[in-house]
């Protein structure tokens, strides 16, 4: 680090909302909880209420949070080195949510390739299979379970496959839109950004699509076996994570045709690009280990 | 919009000295106050999950069922370790990170200082979350803190969920404290502060910010399987619906064994910086400690399944597992010996923070010695779930992480609040403690040996003796622990003699070489000149 000029690195004042924030996830958790407590035990109880709140003291948190780094970054106070912390920061971050999405791709392939063999007696358990579940036979997707539930598979042409192809383009228009956000083309970066949302919108529609589907006319469920677990959980999670990339650019796309952002000042569209093609990938990932083989 | 400028720009000229009232610790962006909230936090935690080992070894003390029922028994086993796991252990950890890390590489704070504040404030929610369930009815978690399915789903009662919500919240802290660390250090290094020139402690944090980045989103997967298995119906950890229990046991010891280096990387990072202080010479071997703690954290990833010997793995599985975890002692062993070297012909001194390292030296080695026996497959099968266990891993973790924690608050309380703490009271708190914490944890090796049965109420007779010892132990440890809370308070009052700058005469790094004792509210500022 040879440095000749010296920039001040910014350390923002005391600021509430970090604390505000705390509150937030408190209050998340505890609704949460007590929410899965009883929507699964068809219980009475308060816990969507404070689930609610808890989302909604978030969003002020968010807001407040967001504008006051808005503010502070568009009034020069972020150098460049503090745009390192940032750029940084958010590739950790994805670095851990591909390690969370890791957790589940594990799952998939112990069960794939261990757990249900093995029930079917592979390996060293002959006396499994024998002794448990004699006429249980190992397959993937594993349509009939050792417990007895049936299912059907889900293929990977129509619908799944029309989500990855656009799902793919999306992340060439989120593409693009840097590349005009770069060579300073706000009219190519305000199209292809409004693009990319308008990709993400239906490959959700369609996923939900895919569900109704899945849960009303194939009986695949998050009940039926760990084929269905396994299922909805990665995709799931992932459909989570492109609802939420799908806001992100959605704040993204305002903040462009309010006139934010410039050449080398963008971090939080950048971080935002990042995020979507992080989701593209696990989408491609979960295409092939979930849908295909 | 310029006004926000000027603002925070002539804040900056009068902030030197700490604003006041509750606001300053609710709000703060500080890495100082925020180190504090940290270390403060997980001594109350600590004393919260000792009052509660203090009813395990109250109902140990005698065989047969006396004061607590079995279930409430298991709640306490299981809160106490998750509690001194993520509630004590690891907060003191990224305590202190935030107290020393912008100081030792010449920054003016932490790279986030916003993010740094909310990683520290959700914490004291989860763990009201978790306490909070303990008087929930049917009870607060009981099925171990490593929570194995299916105890912890279909025998489990239905205040899992929270314990699972806080769990993530915990998580998510952990997160939010490691991506700090690891872009302070990688980003805000002082000109000359290159990477051969980073304080062991710096480099120790950096490998373990990034297993922390690493795992804990496993942990945050694996509560989530768990969760929807217990209220949703999936089948991850069912054989019914083409699961596996053991599916549980792979994840979360994925996610568990890196997480115990995790606890123990910064404590040789503690211990590498104290040893040459009062050896009064350099640290032996500097770059080995580097390259051996990056090959403990890498290696970390590949040993998991040493804890799932009796689980009927195949035999490959099983010598894999095996030859892998003896290997981590290779790296293990370098450490040990760079300290010895480092003593070795040193004009050593004895102050406390030196005799906390040593009895670190020897009570962790012999953890590690108890590991080694335990890595042996054959061996395992005997020893697994037995008190040989508990007494490898609190070797590990209590003479070994927590030792490092207190050596280290003595190590730099002096910089911090400028006062030499009371050394009468330091010297008292480490005997005591020495002599109490082997009383505590050394006979359970034979009770193990023996094959007393872990997180169980009751035992057979032949075990009376030695458990009346241990939970003897126990008491004593857990009072000698009050010394040490007295010790704090008077330290906070600012009580004692001033210090010099330097405080320790051997100390070296730019905490000792250039700031003032204590150090002020803001460091760096501009950064210093890196020899
Ligand atoms: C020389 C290095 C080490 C080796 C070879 C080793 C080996 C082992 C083995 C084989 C077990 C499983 C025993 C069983 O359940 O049957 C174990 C348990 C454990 N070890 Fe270590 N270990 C080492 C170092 C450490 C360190 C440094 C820590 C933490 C700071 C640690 C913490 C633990 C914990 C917490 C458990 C018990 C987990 C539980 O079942 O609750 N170990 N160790
Ligand atoms: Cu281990």
């Amino acid at each position: 680090m040879t440095e000749q000029a010296y920039e001040k690195y910014y350390v923002p004042d005391e600021s509430p909302w970090p604390f505000v924030g705390a509150v937030a996830l408190f209050l998340i958790a505890v609704g949460a909880g007590n929410f899965v407590i009883e929507v699964s035990k068809d219980k009475e109880g308060y816990g969507g209420w404070i689930l609610t709140a808890g989302l909604l003291v978030l969003l002020v948190m968010l807001i407040g949070w967001f504008k006051d780094q808005i503010e502070e970054s568009r009034t020069g106070l972020h150098s460049n080195q503090l745009g390192g912390s940032y750029r940084q920061g958010m590739s950790w971050f994805i670095f851990s949510e591909v390690m969370f999405f890791a957790a589940f791709f594990g799952a998939l392939y112990y069960a794939r390739t261990i757990s249900i063999p093995w029930l079917g007696g592979a390996s060293n358990n002959a006396m499994t299979n024998e002794v448990l579940w004699p006429t249980f036979e190992a397959a993937w997707p594993l349509i009939s379970t050792p417990g007895g539930e049936t299912t059907e598979a889900m293929g990977w042409y129509g619908l799944p496959l029309a989500n990855t192809i656009i799902l793919l383009l999306s992340s060439v228009t989120c593409h693009f839109a840097h590349v005009g956000l770069e060579q300073e083309n706000r009219k190519k970066l305000t199209w292809m950004l409004g693009i990319t949302i308008l990709f993400g919108i239906v490959f959700l529609f369609l996923q939900v699509e895919e569900y109704i589907h899945a849960y009303t006319q194939m009986g695949l469920t998050l009940e039926s076996g760990v084929y269905g677990s396994t299922f909805f959980m990665l995709t799931g999670f992932h459909g989570m994570h492109v609802t939420l990339g799908t806001i992100m650019l959605i704040v993204m796309f305002f903040r462009v045709l309010k006139g934010h952002f410039t050449p080398d000042n963008h971090f939080a569209f950048q971080a935002t690009s990042w995020y979507w093609h992080f989701v593209d990938v696990v989408w491609v990932m979960l295409f092939f280990f979930v849908y295909i083989l | 919009m310029s006004t926000v400028a000027e603002h925070s720009h002539d804040d900056h000229d009068h902030h030197h000295h700490a604003p006041s009232g509750i606001k300053r610790w609710l709000y703060t962006t500080n890495h100082k106050d925020i180190g504090t909230l940290y270390l403060w936090f997980a001594f109350i935690m600590f004393l919260t999950g000792g009052a509660m080992a203090m009813v395990i070894r109250a109902e140990l003390f005698q065989p047969g069922l006396q004061i607590v029922d079995p279930n409430f028994f298991n709640q306490m086993t299981t809160v106490h370790g998750l509690i001194m796991v993520f509630g004590a252990v690891m907060p003191a950890f990224t305590g202190l990170a935030n107290w020393l890390v912008p100081m030792m590489i010449g920054a003016p704070d932490m790279a986030l200082p916003r993010m740094n504040n909310w990683s520290f404030w959700i914490l004291p929610f989860a763990f009201l979350i978790l306490l909070s369930s303990l008087f929930l009815e049917g009870g607060g978690p009981n099925f171990g803190w490593t929570f194995y399915a299916p105890l912890s789903t279909t025998y489990s009662n239905d205040s899992t969920a929270l314990f699972v919500f806080s769990v993530h919240i915990m998580g998510i802290s952990s997160i939010m404290g490691a991506i700090n660390v690891i872009v302070t250090i990688f980003n805000m290094r002082a000109p000359g502060m290159n990477w051969m020139k980073m304080p062991l402690f710096v480099w120790t944090w950096l490998i373990t910010a990034f297993l922390l980045i690493a795992v804990m989103p496993v942990l945050a997967g694996v509560v989530t399987m768990l969760l929807t298995d217990k209220f949703f119906g999936t089948s991850f950890f069912d054989a019914a619906g083409g699961g596996d229990p053991v599916l549980f046991q792979h994840v979360f010891w994925f996610f568990g064994h890196p997480e115990v280096y995790i606890m123990i990387l910064p404590a040789f990072g503690i211990i590498s910086q104290i040893v040459p202080t009062f050896s009064r010479k350099p640290l032996f071997g500097y770059a080995s400690m580097v390259y051996a703690t990056a090959s403990i954290a890498l290696l970390s990833f590949v040993v998991w399944a040493h804890h799932m010997f009796t689980t009927g793995m195949p035999v490959a599985t099983e010598l894999f597992f095996m030859f892998a975890t003896m290997l981590i002692s290779v790296p293990t062993g370098v450490k040990v010996f760079n300290w010895v070297a480092t003593m070795w012909r040193g004009s050593i001194t004895f102050e406390i923070p030196m005799m906390f390292a040593i009895a670190f030296i020897v009570l962790f080695t012999l953890g590690g010695f108890s590991g080694l026996m335990l890595a042996i497959t054959p061996v395992d099968f005997q020893y697994h779930d037995t008190y040989f266990v508990v007494a490898h891993f609190h070797y590990v973790l209590v003479t070994g992480a927590i030792f490092s924690i207190m050596a280290a608050v003595y190590y730099w309380l002096p910089k911090w609040t400028g006062k030499m703490f009371d050394i009468t009271l330091a010297k008292w708190h480490f005997w005591c403690s020495l002599i109490s914490v082997n009383l505590l944890f050394f006979p359970m090796h034979f009770v193990g040996l023996a094959g007393m049965p872990r997180r169980i109420p009751d035992y057979a007779l032949q075990f009376a003796d030695f458990n009346k010892w241990i939970s003897i132990g126990g008491f004593a440890f857990g009072l000698s622990q009050l010394i040490f809370l007295a010790l704090l308070i008077k330290a906070c009052k600012k009580e004692g003699e001033p210090v010099s700058d330097r405080v320790w005469e051997g100390a070296e790094g730019l905490e000792w070489e250039q700031l003032p004792s204590p150090a002020p509210y803001h460091t760096f500022e501009t950064p210093p000149v890196v020899k």
